[in-house]
């Protein structure tokens, strides 16, 4: 299972195992998506994440948009190299 | 990035091949017309290609070593290096290295050798002189760190914007977005990216498999718009690109070479407008080929011979079954059929130009080692024969040419001394001529020395002391096994190892070779070769019951033998044929058939090359298309006969061999002096 998902209280927390790329974003944003909605708060964990592409950083950024228009507060608690990398690739700001 | 890789490896590679071919043919153009731009244009490209493909497949040694060329072909174009017989020699050596390079490191996946690496730092330090001269410096950071040479060494940088807009099926199609950046990242360097996720639609419309990524990048690199506009290529169908360069002059003062400045504002730009058509030509090009495996090709030819052979065997027993729609519909089959046939042979057929025109390396080289002059002139280019033909008369003809620059023409000096001018002319000419092609290599030097061959043929018991022979029998002796005139051995030819092998080849592919030569004139050396080797239109005839096949390409016409002609014919062995003297065959004597000839006979007229013959059969069964299948190794010493065929009704018929066949009854009879006519039996 790529996927944790474990509530405590009022927050989800959310961790993924393996690749978050397009072999493993349908299956992901399936899991995930219909959890967020009534969550206050929500703890994402992608330090497992081995191996991150475009779809994956689609993923992540439809996560966001729908965690601010629902309100509620996204926090990435860890990140892998991987992630960091392509972060860093498509969000390069004027040096 | 899921990409096929290995696929887009070897299409590369194939490419890369192709374009070190057209780099060698425009060099050794440009060798003699120096002020052709296009041949530089050719060049510059080539080098440019494959730089830019091998980059993609992250091939640093070949990228690293392609950009110094290609620096050089960037100097050469613009005019600020000249042309000269010494930097065409380093190019072509470039060439050979980055052929190297290719099945090295890119075939094999393998590092150079050192010897290779060796060359490649000779090549490197021959062509830094001709490299602008602020860049020789540089010339030591190259060796070692590839990518960096891209920045080091290039004439400017420009702020490129990049405008990115993903289509829906990207990811579908196996690219990733990511990679993209990555790559650029490797042109040079990234200085902004902005990832845009407006255009992601509503969660319960969007479809995380649909890509919606956009990107906006800024990026410093001296790479050109050309070399940009490359990346995506793969992608070019479902995305949307812009790229653009920012004018730096306003912001100057970020400037990273500052004394570079002023060349980025022009240079760059209108470098960017001349690259544009040169790279999207070669596409339009390959648009109109499709790559298909040669075993694919094989296998369909095979398949369609035994269809043609099938579709034989319905027709006649359509025919037995006097059903006229039946047979209406068989033959309508068998018209098809043959188109097929034609239609598959054709496939195979490639023209002789591209074996031809690597042979202008080999004659300029060799003739700078020997130190004469030679041109080559080659004509007939166009000219088309079997794939399979062409791929292995390459040897012999190389053999040839090496011979008659070496042998044939003088040094020239001597060339001077005999009257003629001092440049050597070699030739090479193909055309077709009754169903075979014929190619021609011609040399205007001394010709053979018939005394010479003579006195070592009998020297070496070739040929018994005494015996008279024609001038064409003498020169053709040179085909010997273990013949050689050559008074030095030299490092080409001369080693007696050669024309027989040539003519052996020649052999195999079931052609012929022969030779002319005129003292102080030159020599010409003529192969004859059947188009194709699997198939070929038959004419079928009977003896007894017998079947055999003559190649329809060689049958000029067929006469009815009327008993009268009969009995003259036999005693003199020839025919008068319109007041021309036709030798005559019988076949059935000569194939040892039992029992009297029918009362009927036929004479069925073959030409081959400049002999022409009457072979006297009992039935003319008429045209059939004849798939050649081999004859067992038993057969093998079997003269006359090139193959079996099996037939509509299931019976094997023997195909003659026309050639063989009329050298065998020129043989026999010139061993027969007492013959009662001319030992030249064959006609002219």
């Amino acid at each position: 299972m790529p996927i944790t998902i474990e509530t405590l209280d009022d927050s989800t927390c959310v961790s993924i195992d393996g690749e978050l790329t397009i072999y493993t974003v349908a299956e992901l944003a399936g899991e995930l998506l219909p959890r967020m909605s009534g969550a206050p708060r929500l703890m994402l964990d992608l330090s497992q994440v081995t191996e991150m592409d475009g779809a994956g950083l689609q993923l992540l950024a439809v996560i966001q948009r729908e965690a601010d228009s629902a309100g509620t507060a996204l926090s990435v608690t860890g990140q892998s190299v991987a992630v960091t990398q392509a972060l860093e690739l498509c969000r390069k700001a004027a040096s | 990035m899921s990409i096929n890789l290995d696929q887009a490896l070897q299409t590369f590679i194939v490419e890369a091949h192709e374009l070190l071919q057209v780099m060698e043919q425009s060099l050794l153009q440009l060798e003699t017309e120096p002020a052709d731009q296009d041949a530089i244009g050719a060049i510059f490209r080539a080098a440019h290609t494959i730089k830019g493909s091998a980059g993609l497949f992250g091939l640093n040694p070949v990228v690293s070593f392609t950009h110094i060329v290609e620096d050089v072909l960037d100097r050469l174009r613009d005019g600020s290096v000249a042309v000269d017989s010494r930097l065409i020699a380093v190019l072509l050596k470039c060439g050979d290295h980055m052929l190297e390079l290719i099945n090295v490191v890119a075939s094999r996946g393998e590092p150079l050798q050192p010897a290779a690496l060796e060359r490649e730092a000779a090549l490197r330090e021959a062509l830094s002189t001709y490299q602008a001269p602020h860049h020789t410096p540089d010339t030591g950071a190259q060796h070692t760190e590839a990518g960096a040479a891209d920045r080091a060494n290039a004439p400017a940088e420009v702020l490129w914007h990049i405008s990115l807009r993903f289509g829906v099926d990207v990811f579908r199609n196996g690219m990733d977005p990511l990679s993209f950046l990555r790559y650029l990242e490797t042109l040079g360097q990234i200085t902004q990216v902005t990832t845009l996720t407006d255009s992601i639609p509503a969660l319960d419309s969007w479809d995380p498999e649909s890509c919606y990524l956009g990107f906006e990048i800024e990026l410093r690199s001296t790479a050109s718009h050309a070399t940009l506009n490359e990346v995506f290529d793969f992608v070019r169908d479902d995305c949307d690109v812009h790229i653009d360069a920012i004018d730096e002059a306003s912001d100057s003062a970020v400037s990273i070479g500052s004394e570079l400045v002023a060349q980025a504002e022009q240079g760059p730009l209108t470098a960017s407008v001349q690259r544009l058509p040169a790279a999207s030509e070669p596409k339009t090009r390959d648009g109109n080929y499709v790559r298909v495996n040669a075993d694919k090709l094989d296998e369909l030819i095979n398949l369609v011979g035994e269809l043609v052979i099938a579709s034989a065997g319905a027709s006649l027993l359509a025919r037995s079954c006097n059903n006229d729609p039946l047979q209406e519909a068989t033959s309508t089959v068998s018209g098809l059929v043959e188109e097929i046939l034609d239609g598959a042979l054709h496939l195979r057929m490639i023209p002789i130009g591209d074996t031809f025109n690597r042979f202008r390396r080999v004659v300029r080289d060799i003739s700078q080692e020997l130190g004469k002059d030679i041109e080559l002139t080659i004509s007939g280019a166009e000219t088309e024969l079997d794939k399979t033909v062409v791929e292995k008369i390459g040897d012999p003809l190389m053999h040839l040419l090496r011979n008659a620059m070496d042998h044939g023409i003088e040094s020239a000096d001597a060339r001077r001394a005999a009257g003629k001018a001092g440049k050597g002319h070699l030739s090479l000419n193909a055309y077709h001529d009754s169903g075979s092609i014929v190619i021609e290599i011609a040399d205007d030097g001394n010709g053979l020395n018939r005394e010479r061959i003579l006195e070592k043929a009998q020297e070496r018991g070739l040929v018994a002391s005494g015996a008279v022979l024609s001038d064409q029998e003498i020169y053709n002796l040179i085909f010997e096994p273990g013949f050689s005139t050559a008074e030095a051995v030299t490092n080409l030819s001369g080693r007696g190892v050669g024309m027989d092998v040539v003519k052996r080849n020649i052999t195999l592919l079931r052609g012929t070779v022969d030779l002319d030569s005129r003292p102080g004139q030159g020599t010409v050396v003529r192969i004859r070769l059947p188009l194709t080797l699997a198939i070929i239109n038959g004419f079928l005839v009977g003896i007894d019951t017998s079947t055999y096949v003559i190649p329809l390409d060689m049958v000029q016409e067929c006469i009815e033998l009327d008993e009268h002609q009969r009995q003259s014919s036999r005693e003199k062995g020839y025919l008068d044929l319109r007041g021309e003297v036709l030798p005559l065959v019988d076949l059935r004597e000569h194939f040892s058939h039992e029992g009297s000839a029918g009362r009927r006979q036929n004479v069925v007229v073959v030409r081959y090359a400049e002999h022409k013959a009457g072979l006297v059969v009992d039935d003319l069964l008429g045209e059939f298309q004849t798939v050649i299948k081999p004859l067992g190794k038993l057969f093998g010493a079997l003269r006359g006969i090139s193959g079996s065929t099996i037939l509509g009704s299931g019976a094997v018929a023997l195909i003659l061999d026309v050639p063989a066949l009329l050298n065998q009854i020129v043989q026999l009879e010139a061993r027969t002096p007492q013959a009662p006519y001319s030992p030249t039996v064959v006609a002219r």
